[in-house]
């Protein structure tokens, strides 16, 4: 016999789990004391906010595909990880959180630290289950691993009551769990749909193709590669599909959406034929639907069908795994080439690299405050492009997407959906724990910095070699950019009186330094990437600096600004 | 928006707590009124079946469907309007005694609204009907001039009016399913 908190942990073994991200508390001691037995097999990551613990293990899922494992206790602990819950159903993520929930007598009497978990993640978790006899454990433990890893991933909650932990049960191995009845994360790809979306495909003059974190999370980099190359279609890829193509690559064309790439967005709307793989037509992709891609039909291909027509009406739609659709369809893909809509794209990078790229990244001042695109691109370039890039959410994020350069990979790891603020620095704790070998570098806000800069203790404590990299603006500078250009100027609650964030990270023991004037820039970046340990950059970046190119909120997706003033018009540029 | 009509949603689930309450909130978010909601066991066992009835636009409920169908214990969820379905309510009026019986012709009113009388007691009668919702409004309005002093309905409950029966095939489809896994 052994207890339902040893039960736990065997489970957790037996799906190949290795670290645990959590914090201890009264509902949830029963795990954690079995927990002290198994410290050799298993690496409990001691978070400072459980916040910090769900978003380091969606940065472990997302730079890994792996599942990532959260231990919280009840009441308080089960609410600080709500906020990942809806980030990381948003984002697809594989995330099993356990909360510790209070004695099977007390439950329903608003007894100590009691919070109705189940009822209140509901909306924003893919399944949410609460065991009440140690006999259900490695059921349900086998059953929220299934049904967080597969399908379109998501956040799984096991609410484990205290008498669960503790009662005793006899342990006779471990099931996984391949099928549920009332769920099919696999579903088979229908012939006929494949065959309309290969006669648009090969019949259209002006395809395009929108790669999305489904592209990454099938694992399908090669094949959407392999499929671009057949027939020669141009890729834009979301902010959560980047990295699934090489930045260099000839047919990538960058990004979509508000602050993307101008090619990919306004040739959207000059495309016949649209393949959109993996995502989910959100509105800071499209902008306003209703003149999203007038002269194209759509082919929609998803995991999840209830994205499947939800904001797009598509001509076809596929439903299935993005991976096995593609392998489908490349074999009925004529060959092609398609020189002069592929050079469409050259006029609008041309403009973008004039009046965008050039003073954002390659300034001709020598000194004074930097620009964050010339300092992401910078600290890209130093890593070889071959860092993973985890972002916090703002300018500093649309910095990263638009600047970092991927050459592998699951290598831009950034809150999309929820877009939540103090991601960044637990989400890369998570990264470099599942990705020891690669550069982790945390570009983040200050304000974002200070959502959960007490993860430095994380940091300090595990000696997790993260590259701590703060934009700082002092400002909440993409809503100052938002005031300045929509709500004239009137900067209401946006500026803010920092710390001194190198002295913060000294009291973590961890070395840093700010970089005041651009000419210090490259040798604090070489001082920060020489070293296996963390370090941090306090970077001092124009406050008035703003995102551009931008799609403003609810203008058509080829309606874009180059700047305060002028808006992108293909004739007088070209 | 304009075309908005009457849907009935038929969910077939696993028995799972908070089932109702995931469902719910998919209409909540949207800001749409679940109308009537009606949930019991089905003939199959283990597997429940609830009835929703919500009124907005197809393109609305499509996507609530769809929506409903990704949660993980429904087995599946089929959209209808009234032409599609037999569907049926029930209603119960509790009706002073004394104040029914100023009513002269009680039998014929009775017997043309098809409803039946299931206790009297000498303070008050109580009436059941069963109908669609306008027949059992229409008993209403009679009634209220007798004053009414408890009314309730209950959800709609509705079978297809279709010859083929999808979801005893979904179920045949998902036992193969099940078979070809434990192949591997
Ligand atoms: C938790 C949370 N609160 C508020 C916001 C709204 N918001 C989006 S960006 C932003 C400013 C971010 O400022 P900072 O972290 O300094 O980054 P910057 O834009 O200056 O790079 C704010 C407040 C948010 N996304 N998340
Ligand atoms: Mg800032």
């Amino acid at each position: 016999m052994i207890s339902g908190a040893e039960a736990i942990l065997r489970s957790f073994l037996a799906e190949g789990t290795d670290t645990i991200f959590g914090y201890p508390g009264g509902a949830i001691m029963p795990f954690y004391d079995k927990l002290y037995d198994y410290t050799d097999r298993l690496r409990h990551i001691l978070v400072r906010h459980e916040q910090g613990a769900i978003h380091a293990a969606q940065g472990y899922a997302r730079a890994s595909g792996r599942t990532g494992v959260v231990s919280v206790t009840s009441g308080p602990g089960a609410t600080n990880v709500i906020t990942g819950l809806s980030d990381a159903l948003m984002d697809s993520t594989p995330i099993v959180v356990i909360t510790g929930q209070v004695g099977v007598a007390t439950l329903g009497t608003d007894a100590f630290q009691e919070t109705d978990v189940v009822g209140i993640v509901q909306s924003i978790s893919k399944w949410a289950f609460q065991i009440r006899r140690a006999e259900e454990i490695p059921a349900a433990v086998a059953k929220a691993f299934y049904i967080a890893s597969t399908g379109r991933p998501g956040p799984v909650v096991l609410d484990i009551t205290k008498d669960a932990q503790l009662g005793m049960m006899e342990w006779t191995g471990y099931q996984p769990v391949k099928y549920i009845r009332s769920y099919n994360p696999d579903p088979e790809i229908n012939p006929a749909d494949l065959a309309d979306a290969a006669a648009l495909l090969n019949s259209a003059e002006r395809p395009l193709i929108l790669a999305g974190h489904g592209i990454t999370i099938a694992r399908a980099e090669q094949q959407l590669t392999a499929l671009a190359e057949k027939a020669d279609i141009p890729v834009g890829a979301t902010m959560l599909g980047l990295s699934a193509m090489p930045s260099d690559h000839p047919l990538f064309k960058g990004m979509l959406g508000m602050h993307g790439n101008i090619g990919p967005n306004y040739n959207t709307n000059k495309a016949d034929v649209i393949l959109a793989v993996g995502m989910r037509f959100d509105d800071r992709v499209t902008g306003d639907t209703s003149r999203y891609a007038p002269d194209a039909k759509i082919i929609h291909i998803d995991i999840d069908a209830s994205e499947l027509n939800k904001n797009i009406r598509a001509t076809t739609t596929i439903h299935g795994d993005a991976g096995k659709v593609l392998n489908a369809l490349l074999p009925l893909i004529n060959q092609a080439g398609r020189e002069e809509w592929l050079k469409s794209f050259d006029g609008p990078d041309k403009v973008e690299h004039e009046t965008v790229v050039m003073r954002e990244v390659f300034p001709q001042e020598t000194v004074g405050v930097m620009r964050m695109g010339e300092v992401t691109r910078r600290i890209s370039e130093a890593t070889g492009n071959e860092a993973i890039c985890v972002t916090d959410v703002g300018q500093n994020q649309m910095m990263g997407a638009r600047y970092f350069k991927f050459t592998k990979p699951r290598s831009l790891i950034t809150s999309g959906g929820l877009g939540t603020m103090g991601f960044c620095l637990p989400a890369a704790i998570g990264a470099k724990l599942a990705c020891p070998g690669r550069n982790v570098i945390a570009l983040m806000g200050d304000g974002g910095f200070q959502m959960t800069m007490q993860e430095l203790g994380t940091i300090m404590e595990n000696g997790i070699g993260v590259k701590i990299v703060i934009m700082n603006n002092n400002f909440l500078g993409n809503v100052r950019q938002w005031q300045e250009l929509f709500f004239n100027s009137r900067f209401s609650a946006t500026p803010m009186l920092n710390p001194d964030f190198v002295a913060i990270a000294a009291a973590y023991g961890i070395d840093g330094e700010s970089v005041m004037s651009r000419d210090e820039l490259d040798g604090a970046i070489g001082r920060m990437l020489a070293t296996d340990r963390p370090y941090l950059l306090n970077v001092n970046i124009e406050s008035t600096d703003m995102v551009f190119p931008m799609v403003a909120p609810g203008a058509a997706i080829d309606d874009i600004m180059l700047n305060v003033s002028t808006k992108y018009k293909p004739e007088t540029h070209e | 928006m304009n075309n908005e009509q009457l849907f009935t949603i038929s969910v077939f689930t696993e028995n799972q707590v908070g089932l109702l309450s995931r469902i719910s909130t998919i209409f909540t978010r949207r800001g749409l009124n679940i109308e009537s909601i009606t949930a019991s066991s089905s003939s199959m066992p283990g597997i429940h079946k609830i009835t929703l009835t919500c009124r907005s636009t197809r393109a609305a409920m499509e996507k609530v469907v769809a929506q409903i169908e990704k949660c993980v214990e429904v087995l599946r969820a089929f959209l209808y309007t009234d032409d599609e379905i037999v569907h049926q309510e029930i209603a119960l009026y509790k009706v002073p005694t004394d104040r029914l019986l100023d009513l002269k012709n009680l039998e014929e009113v009775i017997r043309i609204h098809n409803a039946r009388i299931l206790e009297i007691t000498r303070e008050y009668t109580v009436i059941e009907k069963a109908g669609h919702s306008d027949e059992t409004e229409a008993l209403y309005n009679l009634l209220k001039r007798y004053d009414i002093r408890q009314f309730v309905r209950s959800g709609r409950i509705a079978v297809t009016k279709s010859p083929t029966e999808h979801f005893t095939y979904f179920l045949e489809e998902q036992e193969k399913r099940r078979n070809k896994t434990e192949d591997l």
